[in-house]
């Protein structure tokens, strides 16, 4: 904006009035950026705040003074733990499927014939625009029939809420990961792998040494947003996870059926862990983005 | 008639792997046929691990449920025993329950779930056109006047609350927003109201914490797009006299269609198809269409009906993106960027 006052002529009268119209329109962006960021930033200052008010509803006036317990309340709650384990649990599945799948997807795209890209492209991306819940539903009852058709047992991998809700979310969590991929192959010197194929390396070996050090970066990175992903999954999730129990549904449970500040104290801990999350996830793509100016 | 799915879905995977060989084959210079150029291509190992990958993930995860969703929409609620018996024919009634309701029902329509359905559309667009117009001058900010130190910082501040669990952003916006919440306490110290306002059941709450949950899908798409545009042509339009709305109106929003068309789909789809925000914040009166087919799963333990129900949730959010991209003028590829 300061760039149009400079190659504005000196006229009298008009330019003061255009100047000070800037000088408005300047402020008043200003201070839309502040409040839109007191709205991204507010709610959840608020919650956090709830945690530590000792007051039996999530409330944040009137003050009763400091605590901890709810901290304590939640720690010694066992469905919240055992569903903390199933999270990661799914989560590490999760990412087993996700990663490898993505990555088979991403090296796939440049072998397919020009023909049938378009259409693999919206195949392997569509579950992105698929709603959650729609995602959910489809691996439940396709796996439940699966599971009659082959007269499967009810212990088996079929009817487990587990099972389903990391083959679930796999579903979609892989077309995130396929987009890191691409970024990352978009990059890729396709001649390395022939020299190094000239050379006499095997398949495998390129594979493992010319591919996949290349893709370390967007490897790490696929594995930290599948995880995150995974983690706070509600939608497909809630469908999929049956007799289970992960942390999101029974957080979900606990807010619909009555609300207490231990889900604000566990909403306290959840900002922190995943503020660590995003920080480790940015130092990584900022160290890729420093590798690639270097190289 | 279920047991036909099996056959008829291989049948295509068979068909679909023939073409794709048979492309591939053509794709290549003469040498040698298509399947043994890819294995000499990558090798034994790499081959094996693509194939199967994408056969495990296409497959069986993308394909086949949702080709079985379909099917299983039009089937009877059947207890598992009968279940490919002589009952188990193809029927569209539960298409029909939607349209018309129950059979023996009063009403010419199911106008309950009609209403919910055509609201949770109706606000879902709602919620689009605002995050559109708070969404606009951050990411106009961000991508022309931001220095780079800044845009950094205003990039990891929008990032980080996107990381927080979505029940838990509901959950921030029902203590801001409840009869005893932060709101409530503010007017009422300010002695603007004497009684709590019902922010719940009007559902303030619930249009405020949905549109917070997707502010991020709309900025970053318009962002982008917003970004390419060369500075030189806002000053070149400004120069010519161009009053500043008009700059945005006939300059920078036409060069960020493809963005506008991105955020808006993503942030349509995703209210479309949310489930926490409505459960938590929605009104004891208003229910949203998930939550209907989310009953249907649970306690109404009729799955084909939810099944049938999700289906047209998918179909309608197909026919939206498909009317975005014929309306801007876009591909697929831009959309997903």
């Amino acid at each position: 904006m300061s760039s149009v006052q400079t190659t504005l002529p000196p006229q009298t009268g008009q330019h003061g009035f255009r100047l000070r119209s800037t000088h408005v329109r300047q402020f008043m962006m200003g201070f839309y950026i502040l409040i839109f960021f007191a709205y991204l930033f507010g709610p959840l200052v608020m919650m956090s705040a709830t945690a530590f008010n000792d007051n039996t509803y999530p409330q944040v006036a009137p003050w009763n003074g400091f605590t901890l317990k709810w901290f304590e309340e939640l720690i010694t709650d066992s469905f919240m733990v055992e569903g903390f384990i199933n999270s990661l649990v799914i989560g590490a599945g999760v990412v087993c499927l996700a990663v490898p799948f993505g990555l088979a997807g991403a090296l796939m795209l440049s072998q397919i014939h020009h023909k049938v890209r378009s259409i693999y492209y919206v195949i392997v991306v569509s579950p992105i625009l698929t709603p959650g819940v729609i995602i959910g539903i489809s691996t439940l009852v396709f796996w439940d029939w699966m599971g009659l058709m082959l007269d499967a047992d009810f212990e088996s991998p079929f009817y487990n809420g587990i099972w389903l809700t990391i083959i679930g979310q796999a579903t979609f969590i892989s077309s995130y990961t396929l987009l890191i991929f691409l970024a990352r192959l978009q990059r890729f010197d396709s001649t390395l792998e022939e020299a190094a194929l000239d050379l006499g390396a095997s398949h495998v070996q390129v594979f493992w040494q010319v591919l996949v050090p290349f893709l370390k970066p967007a490897l790490i990175s696929a594995a930290v947003l599948a995880f995150l992903t995974s983690f706070e999954n509600y939608n497909t999730t809630v469908f999929t996870i049956q007799a289970e129990s992960t942390l999101t549904t029974v957080l979900a449970s606990k807010v619909r059926l009555g609300i207490t500040p231990a889900v604000s104290a566990l909403a306290v801990l959840i900002i922190s862990l995943t503020l660590v999350g995003a920080a480790v996830h940015e130092v990584l793509r900022r160290r890729e983005r420093t590798e690639v100016k270097v190289g | 008639m279920n047991n036909l799915l099996l056959p008829i879905a291989s049948l295509i995977g068979a068909g679909l792997v023939i073409l794709g060989l048979m492309f591939y084959r053509r794709s290549q210079h003469a040498t040698g046929s298509g399947f043994g150029h890819f294995l000499r291509r990558n090798g034994v190992f790499v081959s094996s691990y693509l194939i199967l990958s994408l056969l495990g993930w296409i497959f069986f995860m993308i394909i086949l449920p949702q080709l079985y969703m379909v099917d299983f929409s039009f089937s009877h609620n059947l207890p598992p025993s009968k279940i490919g018996g002589p009952e188990d024919v193809y029927t569209t009634q539960n298409y029909e329950y939607l349209l018309f309701g129950s059979p023996g029902s009063e009403d010419a329509f199911n106008w309950l779930h009609l209403k919910v359905f055509l609201r949770t559309i109706l606000a879902a667009v709602v919620v689009t056109i605002i995050d559109l117009a708070l969404c606009y001058p951050v990411a106009y900010y961000m991508a022309q006047s931001a220095s780079s130190g800044k845009l950094r910082m205003m990039a990891l501040c929008l990032l980080l609350p996107f990381w927080v669990n979505e029940i838990l952003r509901a959950f921030a916006f029902r203590i801001l927003f409840g009869s005893g919440g932060v709101f409530n306490n503010v007017l009422m110290g300010m002695g603007l109201i004497d009684q709590p306002v019902d922010f719940i059941r009007a559902d303030v709450g619930l249009y405020a914490g949905l549109s917070y949950a997707y502010l991020l899908l709309m900025i970053f798409p318009l962002y982008n797009a917003i970004e390419s545009l060369d500075h030189s042509q806002i000053e070149a339009a400004k120069d010519l006299g161009c009053p500043w709305w008009r700059v945005h109106f006939e300059v920078v929003m036409p060069f960020a269609k493809p963005g506008i068309a991105s955020g808006c789909t993503m942030v349509f789809m995703l209210s479309c198809g949310a489930l926490a925000a409505p459960q938590i914040l929605g009104g004891p009166s208003s229910l949203w269409f998930t939550q209907i087919i989310y009953q249907w799963f649970n306690t109404g333990g009729n799955w084909p009906l939810g099944a049938a129900y999700a289906l047209v949730l998918l179909v309608v959010c197909i026919i939206f993106v498909m009317a975005v991209m014929r309306l801007f003028k876009v591909s697929f590829g831009e959309i997903i960027k």
